[in-house]
């Protein structure tokens, strides 16, 4: 089909006098990138399903075996496993509602005429731009119970944020919603100066409160992007590991992919790691589904 | 039965003035329609009494009580925007019934308006439907049930129907007529439209740069144009408007619009009406081109003139006539005048003719 919709080659250009064609150019630019998504992606992946019905460990050269599906009946029985699930639920609810919440009032906020809205914006986004690995690096050294500087501005004394198993994976959830609180903002912003002017001017015309016009016209109206904001955040923190994995090593924030590391090059089951990551993955395809539903949904009108 | 007064309203965008001490008052019941080109001030002033606009000076005063401090939803009045502002998440049930469902009317009270407005307007089987499943005109049936669904005080319209193709536009302005007609509450609407605002008005108010014109019923404005502005502004085709020497030989009197032909006679009386403006050349006359009478033969008190152009509209031709240098343009019944190039005879009808002096513009009131 591409090859239908392309121009030909102006014969007077360079490309033309060194003989190639339209369709040596197009092969020059794709195939790399082909080659490239193929060896890195689609071969480990496929790779792995086959990996996942073996007993296979990289860590010896003892031969594998062939066990089925015994890898997933173990995985899905496994309370420990389930366990991990449900810490990573709670994770994903509470730093992604945290994150709507802030981001979405943020934006609010700032949907309006104010001085240096550009320049504020900007700086609000700046925890997106950092990578998560010096994210949690720096918030560690904040939430120090001894010089962290957010004890000290509270007046917590010596409060444990990352070693008291009941909180820490909050703090882990804290950390989150401060750096992707921007993101939902951004987006929210992009949905909340996309509603037309004269939908509030009317809304007031017909006598409609501020709470009242806020919940039947803003909220429907940015639905759909906050919408987006939310599939995106939601499967990030499902997959969530390097904030988890540098702030804290409770058992308590041990998220699945923290498991699946763990799985795969501590203890090296290899096989029984590629069948955990598989189920992750139908998960996450089946939260998302859920979320793409509701959108389209919302979309028809 | 509610009396809106405007008194004294100054509005300022920065440094340019909008409106500019603008005095009116609104009798209940009445449909108002203002009128003037964009950029006039006409939909800042409806949005000033909407509440979506503050003034910087005067008062608005709806059944005597001053509101210009008051938020638009302590207002009670309703309004009709040109890009009708439905709600596109809602369906026109929903939508009629916003209002309602904001102050918090029960849901069988909410149920019964809204049908009986739908019924009204005959958009009863629209009610599932979104909105962007309408064709323009039901947007704007929409748009007015939402409006009238509450009974407010006051209807506020501006340019309703000029979203509109005209076909449609003829249709739904006598579907807002009808419906002034029976629900009867004090209308104001804003147009650009000089058909519409004849058609519609009780009266009608001209606004131009801020400043109120005239404010009269269509018939009045149209016979008697307070200045240049309104004279031109309303009628079409567009009243002839030319400089004017009125010449005084002792017997006749006559209006030449052109120093090299001879002029149109008048009678005698113009010379007291225009008490003293006849000398030097601040004078214009207007005559709308139905008051330029054309005749084929050679009559009394007809001049000679030569025809420039025939614009044939159907029920009527619009015949350009050339009089010396200058041009008046008639009104003749269809074919009357067979070719561009004829020579024809035209007069003038005194009755119908105006006099303004061209410095301020104003008219002088002289009728015959």
């Amino acid at each position: 089909m591409t090859t239908l919709t392309m121009t030909t080659l102006d014969p007077r250009s360079r490309a033309a006098r060194r003989g190639m064609s339209d369709l040596a150019i197009r092969n020059l630019f794709i195939i790399p990138t082909i080659v490239f998504l193929i060896v890195f992606n689609i071969f480990p992946l496929l790779y792995s399903l086959g990996y996942s019905f073996t007993d296979f460990r990289a860590s010896t050269n003892a031969p594998w075996n062939f066990v089925g599906l015994e890898n997933y009946r173990t995985l899905l029985n496994d309370p420990f496993i389930w366990n991990n699930f449900a810490i990573t639920a709670k994770y994903v609810i509470v730093s992604v509602t945290g994150q709507v919440l802030v981001g979405f009032g943020v934006a609010m906020l700032l949907n309006r005429e104010i001085p240096f809205k550009g320049l504020i914006t900007t700086l609000l986004l700046l925890p997106m731009m950092l990578s998560m690995a010096v994210v949690g690096l720096f918030w560690k050294l904040l939430y120090d119970p001894s010089f962290g500087i957010i004890n000290y501005a509270l007046g917590l004394g010596r409060f444990e944020w990352l070693s008291n198993p009941d909180v820490a994976l909050y703090a882990v959830a804290l950390t989150d919603i401060w750096m992707w609180s921007p993101f939902v903002m951004l987006l929210s912003l992009a949905g909340l100066s996309a509603v037309p002017k004269h939908l509030y001017e009317a809304a007031a015309i017909d006598r409609a409160g501020p709470l009242y016009t806020f919940f039947r016209i803003t909220l429907p109206l940015v639905a759909p992007i906050l919408m987006i904001a939310i599939i995106f955040r939601t499967m990030e923190a499902f997959k969530t590991f390097d904030l988890a994995y540098i702030l804290t090593s409770q058992p308590t924030t041990e998220v699945i992919s923290i498991r699946l590391y763990k799985m795969a090059f501590q203890e090296w089951q290899t096989g029984m790691s590629c069948a955990l990551a598989y189920i992750m993955l139908v998960m996450v395809i089946a939260i998302t589904n859920i979320y793409v539903k509701y959108l389209n949904k919302v979309k028809e009108r | 039965m509610t009396e809106i007064v405007l008194r004294g309203i100054q509005k300022w965008f920065g440094p340019v003035q909008v409106i500019k001490d603008l005095n009116l008052t609104i009798a209940p019941n009445e449909f108002i329609v203002m009128l003037g080109q964009s950029g006039c001030g006409k939909t800042t002033t409806l949005r000033a009494i909407a509440g979506l606009e503050t003034i910087d000076e005067g008062d608005i005063l709806i059944d005597g009580k001053p509101v210009q401090h008051l938020k638009c939803s302590d207002r009670d009045i309703a309004m009709v925007f040109q890009s009708f502002s439905l709600y596109p998440h809602m369906t026109v049930f929903e939508n009629i019934a916003f209002p309602l469902r904001a102050t918090r009317m029960g849901k069988a009270d909410v149920d019964k308006a809204v049908r009986e407005i739908a019924r009204v307007l005959r958009i009863t089987d629209l009610l599932d439907r979104r909105p962007s499943a309408l064709s323009g005109g039901d947007m704007q049936r929409v748009a007015i049930g939402r409006a009238l669904v509450r009974q407010p005080k006051a209807m506020l319209m501006d340019e309703p129907i000029g979203a509109l193709d005209a076909k449609l536009r003829e249709e739904m302005r006598a579907e807002i007529k009808r419906l002034h007609l029976k629900q009867g509450s004090t209308t104001i609407y804003v147009t650009h439209d000089q058909v519409e605002a004849m058609s519609l008005a009780d009266r009608i108010v001209i606004m131009h740069e801020g400043v109120l014109q005239q404010v009269g019923s269509p018939e009045e404005v149209y016979s008697r144009p307070q200045n240049l502005f309104v004279a031109q502004f309303v009628g079409s085709p567009v009243m002839n408007v030319s400089p004017a020497a009125v010449r005084d030989d002792g017997g006749a009197v006559s209006v030449a619009v052109d120093a090299t032909v001879p002029g149109f006679p008048f009678p005698r009386e113009l010379l007291g009406h225009l008490n003293g403006h006849a000398s030097g050349g601040a004078l214009a006359m207007g005559i709308r081109p139905e008051g330029v009478l054309v005749s084929r033969e050679a009559r009394d008190g007809y001049v000679p003139v030569e025809v420039h152009l025939i614009e044939p509209l159907g029920s009527y031709d619009i015949v350009d006539l050339k009089v010396g240098e200058a041009m008046l343009r008639a009104r003749t019944s269809a074919g009357f005048v067979p070719a561009a190039g004829e020579r024809v005879h035209a007069r003038i009808d005194p009755a119908q003719a105006h006099f303004f002096d061209t410095a301020s513009g104003q008219s002088l009131g002289v009728r015959l």
